[in-house]
């Protein structure tokens, strides 16, 4: 059992109240996963310039000075901001691969990298989590979040959702997968490869290579039904939007909220609970085997 | 007289217990719950005849186990619904979410808008109405009761079925193993005309057609064992 939560929102104004919304959202999901919760985050975003997210057990020491030395690796400037285990590093597009290299080299974990998208995610109870990275103050124009029971690999940061495999994706993940180390082999022989021994890491890195290949978002989430084997209800966020789709038994559960301000998703409605205009919302259940997206 | 039971004020496990209470004396009293929050078990273990009607939407298993209340919920409900269910009446406004009625022995359980998948599995007697479509496997294993479709019911309906009968007026995506459609009796026009207006449904019983058993499957034969 997991909980999952997304937030797309519609009206500009509501931006600075994403994180609000969402947090209560995944705060009233802990008992459906209270080992570790995520967040993936859409904010501002500046032309040529990549965020790349990421995180260390010892963030005192690490974060320490890690922006000149970044920027010497580079050669070129580098922004950094630090919200407690995490770090956001903002550096100029061209530097990417770079310098997500020299941060590995230097023993970082990547959580995540984009023009807009922010990751963070640790081990804990989701409130707790949630407080460590102040997600009720940030801004942004869609999220999604995670809170896990772990059913697959170990309970640690590297095995909490979001999974983000390509700049601006990520995934969250409700089920398992059966046929995720088959799958990371043949990834892995296309040359796309995985950071952990997490099922969901699989799910989210065959998304992105199949949209590296030229597929739209909604033709690779209709690859998942064809090419992963398992339970999953899944949720994909993307720079513009995200999309939904769920396995064709579809016993994991999953319900959508929509009014004039918002697209709201989560495992059960209870997440929608606080929403503004709840009562007055269209809400439905996701069909299985159907691919739903939402973009600006 | 109807007592309101406000969740904003009152934990789950409070309102559950009054219910539960006024229930078991037999009041037949009336109650209305306020701000459910979409809270799990909601008004499950009624076991006598009060009235509630939650205003908005519940979680997983409202109205489990229910027997003689009458619960009718505005908004919709999560999965579970009234399962288990021995007698009485449960009413969903808005739409129920998977297995709704399973393994249900009696009472009615009128939705009045869409089912999704699994509705009435394994049911042993309960009526179920949908007025709006049901999803995929519903009535699996089912083995007595009726369940009567107004829209459409999706793919493997009635698969493994046993004696329940099964009715539905839209389209049926595909039936399940063991499960043909039959035909239509005055005895079935008369069940369906009864049902009908019990749920307050708007619809002819001619509209429907009748799916059963073909009753090839539940005593195993070593000739259709390629089937089970």
């Amino acid at each position: 059992m997991c909980g999952i939560v997304g937030l797309f929102l519609k009206k500009e104004e509501l931006r600075p109240q994403l994180g609000d919304m969402l947090t209560e959202m995944l705060i009233t999901m802990t008992d459906r996963g209270p080992d570790s919760a995520g967040i993936a985050i859409y904010g501002d975003e500046t032309e040529g310039v990549i965020k790349i997210t990421i995180q260390s057990d010892t963030p005192n020491e690490a974060f320490l000075g890690l922006d000149g030395r970044l920027s010497a690796a580079i050669n070129k400037p580098v922004g950094i901001k630090v919200i407690s285990t995490h770090a956001v590093l903002t550096v100029p597009a061209d530097t990417e691969t770079a310098a997500i290299a020299f941060l590995e080299e230097n023993g970082l974990r990547i959580m995540g990298s984009g023009q807009s998208m922010e990751i963070y995610k640790e081990v804990g109870l989701p409130e707790d989590v949630a407080a460590r990275f102040d997600l009720r103050g940030m801004g942004g124009s869609h999220g999604i979040g995670h809170t896990r029971m772990a059913t697959e690999s170990a309970v640690t940061t590297m095995g909490a959702h979001p999974f983000s495999t390509a700049d601006d994706q990520c995934l969250v993940h409700n089920g398992s997968l059966s046929n995720h180390n088959q799958m990371r082999r043949t990834l892995a022989r296309k040359g796309v490869f995985t950071r952990s021994e997490n099922d969901t890491e699989v799910g989210a890195a065959y998304i992105s290579s199949r949209v590296a290949e030229g597929a739209t978002l909604g033709e690779a989430l209709e690859g998942t039904l064809e090419d992963l084997d398992g339970f999953f209800t899944f949720v994909a966020g993307t720079k513009d939007g995200f999309g939904v789709v769920r396995d064709p038994i579809a016993c994991k559960p999953a319900v959508m909220a929509e009014t004039d301000d918002y697209v709201a998703f989560a495992s059960e409605y209870r997440a929608f609970a606080d929403l503004p205009g709840i009562d007055g919302a269209r809400v439905w259940e996701p069909e299985p085997a159907t691919v739903y997206f939402w973009e600006r | 007289m109807s007592t309101t039971l406000d969740m904003a004020q009152l934990d789950l496990r409070a309102v559950n217990t009054s219910l539960q209470a006024a229930a078991k004396a037999q009041a037949n009293d009336e109650f209305v719950i306020e701000n459910p929050r979409g809270s799990h078990a909601m008004a499950c273990g009624l076991d006598g005849a009060i009235r509630v009607t939650v205003n908005g939407s519940t979680g997983y298993y409202c109205a489990g186990m229910n027997q003689e209340a009458e619960i009718t919920v505005t908004g919709s409900a999560g999965p579970g619904v009234a399962e288990n269910m021995m007698s009485g009446i449960v009413t969903i406004e808005g739409d129920a979410s998977q297995y709704a009625g399973a393994t249900g022995h009696g009472g009615l359980l009128n939705i009045k808008g869409n089912a999704s998948s699994r509705c009435g599995i394994s049911m042993k007697g309960i009526d179920i109405v949908v007025h709006g479509n049901i999803g995929h496997m519903s009535a699996f294993m089912a083995q007595k009761g009726n369940l009567v479709v107004l829209g459409d019911a999706g793919d493997a309906l009635g698969d493994s079925l046993y004696e329940a009968c099964l009715f539905v007026r839209g389209e049926v995506k595909s039936l399940g193993a063991d499960c043909i459609e039959k035909e239509m009796r005055p005895e079935h026009i008369e069940l369906l005309t009864d049902l009908l207006a019990r749920a307050g449904a708007d619809a002819q019983p001619q509209e429907f057609k009748r799916y059963g058993s073909a009753r090839r499957l539940y005593n195993f034969n070593i000739d259709h064992a390629g089937e089970y």
